[in-house]
């Protein structure tokens, strides 16, 4: 007689597989943002994640608890690459760092470790780095376009280390900063000068996050509550000003291809600690979350505003799911 | 008896860090040294002020009226402290603002008052006060150095406003002030030091 599992046990689902999953959905935009972007990323990627799973041991052994499980469990090592991939590459990397022991130190370990940080712990990395360094966090480095000798030079980083300035300090704003600032001056939009060079990398980059996000779904590892909610809601209430004037709103079109629209939708608000549980407050949180980044867009000092919609529907989550607790099976 | 004021003032009931009274200053005004100093006096004035004027006229006050009682007799040593502060140095008022008025309104005020010098005798109160003052100034001018090295770059910023214009050269610029940690010098970075200094608190009082 074949020994079977009960019936209730599908598939070993681990935090790690889990994690593992939301990596590969992530690496093939990452493979475009070093063709576009220049291989520095991956150099922080390497330091990046390292510090960030050396201070996640640090606070369990100071937590007294045991470091190879929740060492191995990719959570910090998740965080620490969503961090990463949402600061400009060229950024110093003590700022990078800084960033990184806000997340892990700060926004989770201080609370109490996975499970219970009520914060995104990237969007917190984010958010101070952002507010601290405003200069830094908005150059982005130029692309001209995809270069595969960006793979090569890396490889050529690591065989002749610092010999040579591999790297160009050509920088800019985003797109999304750079309309900002023009429409804060009065131009008009339908006369800017944004060519599709500038846009092409990030739009480009975004779709790639929509496909892995798309991957997730499809594996089960999240469900679409809340990337469609969010992703309609930035949709709609874009539109609603795109269609009150054209001539100062950018399109809704723009608005879901640029910033951190689809890497949000997909891998950020979807983070299971830090958002509701239930399925309506899902909705709920997603719709808020675009509504949210909307306003700061058009009307805020940041360029984007989906690090701190998220913070901000982050402290509301305790009262979104005591609103939207489904009713006990039996009980009026 | 002395002792036991010092003790507990500068660190066993430490106004900043243990009762956590008079919050509000302590996070807001803390952005640099001067300013954490200078408020940091003005409340031992107020307290030292109010626990000595308190103090003689304890048995007098009527119970269920001694919250007004105290509050009247705080916010008229304030309004001396703020006028005296606004006429020796225009510059330090305008950075401390509102934050002068409302020592008024800082319940570490009211609480000593209310906890000793309504219960003991004058001399107490009035190393109580001071004492108490002395520990929340201590914590005041820590988390205003942190503050100011950390998001500013620079040490002693606007001292000369206390002492005189010509000891403008105390002001330590250690690197550029556009390269701070911007953080630090808002509110967040406020409560992330002083929740730092508790830690360290309560780690040394661990340690004991």
């Amino acid at each position: 007689m074949a020994i079977i599992d009960s019936p209730a046990i599908k598939e070993r689902s681990t935090v790690s597989i889990v994690m593992f999953t939301v990596i590969l959905a992530l690496l093939p935009s990452l493979f475009l943002q070093i063709g576009f972007f220049g291989y520095q990323i991956l150099g922080n990627l390497f330091i990046g994640i390292g510090f960030a799973l050396f201070l996640e041991a640090i606070c369990l052994r100071l937590r007294n608890y045991p470091i190879r499980p929740f060492v191995l469990d990719g959570s910090a090592f998740v965080a620490a690459w969503l961090l990463i991939v949402s600061v400009p590459a060229n950024i110093p990397i003590w700022t990078l760092l800084i960033g990184i022991f806000f997340s892990i130190v700060v926004a989770k370990h201080a609370y109490g470790g996975i499970g219970s940080n009520p914060f995104n712990p990237a969007m917190i990395g984010y958010a101070v780095l952002l507010i601290s360094f405003p200069k830094i966090m908005t150059n982005w480095p130029v692309s001209e376009g995809f270069e595969v000798s960006n793979f090569i030079q890396f490889f050529e980083f690591f065989s002749f280390l610092n010999t040579n300035e591999v790297y160009d300090a050509v920088v800019s704003a985003t797109p999304l900063d750079q309309i900002k600032t023009l429409l804060f001056l009065g131009e008009e939009v339908n006369i800017l000068p944004i060519s599709f060079s500038t846009l092409a990398p990030y739009q480009m980059i975004a779709l790639l996050y929509f496909l892995g996000g798309l991957f997730l779904v499809y594996k089960k590892v999240i469900t679409w509550h809340l990337p469609l909610s969010l992703i309609l809601s930035i949709y709609f209430f874009s539109s609603l000003l795109y269609f009150y004037d054209q001539s100062t709103y950018m399109s809704p079109m723009f608005h879901l291809l640029n910033g951190a629209t689809f890497l949000a939708a997909f891998f950020i608000i979807t983070d299971p600690v830090s958002s509701p549980t239930t399925l309506k407050g899902k909705v709920i949180f997603g719709i808020l979350i675009g509504l949210i980044t909307v306003i700061i867009r058009n009307y805020g000092g940041y360029p984007d505003g989906i690090a701190f919609a998220v913070i901000f529907m982050n402290i509301c989550v305790p009262l979104i799911e005591k609103f939207t607790q489904p009713k006990v099976f039996g009980y009026e | 008896m002395i002792k036991e004021q010092i003790q507990d003032g500068l660190w066993r009931q430490n106004a900043g860090l243990v009762q956590l009274l008079g919050l509000c200053p302590t996070l807001a005004v803390t952005v640099n040294i001067t300013n954490g100093f200078a408020l940091g006096v003005a409340t031992i004035f107020v307290m030292m002020l109010s626990n000595i004027s308190i103090s003689p006229i304890r048995n007098y006050v009527p119970e269920s009226a001694r919250v007004p009682i105290f509050i009247l007799v705080i916010a008229g040593l304030v309004t001396i402290v703020d006028l005296s502060i606004n006429a020796l140095s225009k510059p330090l008022y305008d950075a401390l603002g509102i934050f002068i008025p409302l020592i008024v309104t800082n319940c570490i005020v009211l609480a000593r008052v209310e906890a000793f010098a309504s219960k003991n005798s004058t001399l107490p109160s009035l190393y109580d006060g001071f004492f108490m003052g002395l520990g929340l100034t201590f914590v005041l001018i820590i988390l205003g150095a942190v503050r100011e090295i950390v998001g500013n770059g620079t040490l002693f910023q606007n001292l000369h406003f206390l002492i005189g214009e010509k000891y403008q050269f105390l002001t330590i610029q250690l690197f550029d002030s556009s390269d701070g940690f911007l953080l630090a010098a808002l509110p967040p970075g406020a409560f992330i030091a002083l929740s730092a200094l508790i830690v360290f608190l309560n780690l040394v009082n661990q340690k004991k």
